[in-house]
């Protein structure tokens, strides 16, 4: 454990989130949020439903507007830059959605060369063989004809995997990887996550709620808890925490039955956000 | 006071409508016209396939529409010019209220409910699907890469339509002339011909048009609104349906007074 923090405080900074702050209408969501990413390292976000998480990266990737604070990536605040200037940064990012959100009329390898098609000059020839490449790497080799509704679900987080892979991102972001796969198929994404990691010393920012998958993947875990920060570590400070939210959380202890009609009034509404999603 | 209040909102809330449509419609029309020489290249190939689905395919049934109420406007009208003997004004009036009105309303309405529903859907389910997230955190603009092959499509293929329509129409009051009104169907046609000026065509073309943007607009703007979940796909649909056309009656209403103003037409 020593020596992950130590070669990690070494590297340089990657992603620095300085009071970030987040709010949909008047309600706020994230209420000051404080961490840093660096270079090579896999961070995963733990939280309950509700807790701001998926918020927080969307916020990260530029899909929501912070209302205050920063967020450093590669040395621009994208809470303070124009729509041209994110979309270079964003050409550095990759995203892979909870649901894959491969475009449904394309095939599986028009998906995947979409992004280099539309941003890089490359001869045709050139994608082809880069399409080929990146679906073998997620372990799709010879899948680039299908279209994305004949893969089963492990499939199409692998598809959208390679096609967050794509243009070779600094960082690469995940929400919720496991979610809706059975046991063994989320075994393998997380083993695709740690090869890439192992493979391209890649930043990985993984949002979830499966503790198996998080203690697998991480080097480092920040928990949250009603859009704060309760605890950041590496997976094995997490474990030996004392902390009585994160002992709750790791240990998978019920919330205490709700006494009061007001508590339980005032936990609805904090876990509800206007998109629907939580 | 309340009532007030209410119409106070209501009032705003339409403008911001108008105001988030127009613009969609500004930069979809920057994306058309202006982005091709600024290196954004159209997307020719999605554009011929959306025009495929908007206009080639919407051939049989608005060519059945239209000719049925080619023949209805020939029965209406005979019934009237019929007291005054002036059952060959038939052609005329078919021929003129087809081209400057009724062709390219009807043209529109078929459209808006084939495919202004349909965009609606298609983004809708984009958005729910976190597609539309998507193509943004790969810096890909949405409005680029769906809303402009649409607005291309519909801005071509309308007006297409329209002449199509006004033809179907015609030939609809013919069935009639025909039948009941001892025409030939060579003299019915060069009457409706005669009777029609460049300008009445021209005015039903350029009202086409604009149907197309409003429709492209209302539809794609419906759909990017969509909220989570899949029961408000159908709500987005719905709405851009009836938005459609409330707004193309609108914008047909503006027109037509702007025609009548201007040029006293």
């Amino acid at each position: 454990m020593d020596d992950v923090t130590a070669n990690s405080a070494e590297s340089e900074v990657m992603l620095s989130l300085r009071e970030l702050r987040v709010a949909y209408g008047d309600r706020e969501i994230l209420h000051g949020i404080n961490f840093d990413v660096r270079r090579g390292e896999t961070l995963v976000i733990l939280g309950g439903s509700g807790c701001g998480k998926s918020t927080l990266l969307r916020t990260l990737v530029g899909l929501e507007k912070p209302s205050s604070g920063e967020i450093w990536i590669k040395g621009q605040n994208i809470a303070a830059i124009s729509p041209v200037e994110m979309d270079e940064i964003r050409k550095k990012i990759g995203m892979s959605f909870q649901g894959g959100a491969l475009f449904g009329s394309m095939t599986v390898g028009e998906n995947v060369a979409l992004p280099l098609r539309e941003h890089t000059k490359l001869e045709e020839s050139t994608i082809e063989i880069m399409l080929r490449l990146k679906l073998e790497q997620v372990g799709l080799a010879g899948f680039e004809y299908y279209m994305p509704s004949q893969l089963s679900g492990g499939m199409k987080k692998r598809a959208a995997v390679a096609r967050a892979l794509a243009m070779d991102p600094e960082i690469l972001f995940f929400d919720e990887p496991s979610a809706g796969l059975d046991p063994i198929i989320a075994a393998g994404i997380d083993q695709l996550i740690l090869e890439l990691k192992r493979a391209f010393r890649m930043t990985i920012i993984v949002v979830t709620h499966e503790l198996a998958s998080a203690f697998l993947i991480a080097d480092r875990m920040v928990l949250m808890d009603k859009g704060n920060v309760v605890a950041i570590g590496t997976t094995a400070e997490m474990q030996k925490s004392t902390q009585p939210r994160v002992r709750q959380f790791l240990d998978r202890i019920a919330e205490p039955e709700v006494a009061r009609e007001l508590d339980y009034l005032q936990m609805l509404t904090e876990e509800r956000r206007p998109s629907g999603r939580v | 006071m309340a009532l007030v209040a209410q119409i106070g909102e209501s009032v705003t809330n339409g403008l911001a409508y108008l105001g988030s449509l127009a613009t969609l419609g500004v930069r979809a029309s920057y994306y058309t016209f202006v982005g091709p020489f600024r290196g954004k290249p159209l997307r020719l190939q999605r554009a011929i396939s959306q025009a495929m689905d908007v206009g080639v395919r919407a051939l049989p049934i608005l060519s059945l529409i239209t000719f049925f109420i080619g023949l209805i406007l020939a029965l209406q009208g005979a019934y009237e010019l019929r007291k005054f003997g002036a059952i060959d004004l038939v052609a005329t009036a078919v021929a003129v209220s087809m081209t400057r009105e009724l062709g390219p309303l009807i043209t529109a309405i078929v459209v808006i409910g084939r495919s202004g529903s349909a965009f609606a859907a298609e983004i809708g389910t984009m958005k729910v699907t976190e597609e539309i997230d998507a193509l943004e955190t790969m810096a890909i603009s949405p409005v680029h890469f769906l809303v402009t092959p649409k607005f291309l499509a519909m801005i071509i293929m309308l007006p297409c339509l329209t002449i199509w329509a006004n033809t179907m129409g015609i030939l609809g009051g013919s069935l009639f002339g025909v039948l009941q009104a001892d025409f030939t169907l060579n003299r019915y046609i060069r009457a409706s011909v005669d009777s029609l000026f460049m300008r009445d065509i021209t005015t039903g073309l350029i009202k086409s048009v604009m149907f197309g943007i409003t429709i492209t607009a209302v539809g794609c703007f419906e759909g990017l609104a969509t909220g989570a979940g899949a029961e408000q796909v159908g709500r987005s649909t719905t709405r851009a349906v009836v938005m459609s056309i409330f707004l193309v009656v609108v914008v047909d209403l503006l027109f037509t007074g702007l025609f009548f103003f201007v040029s006293g037409e």
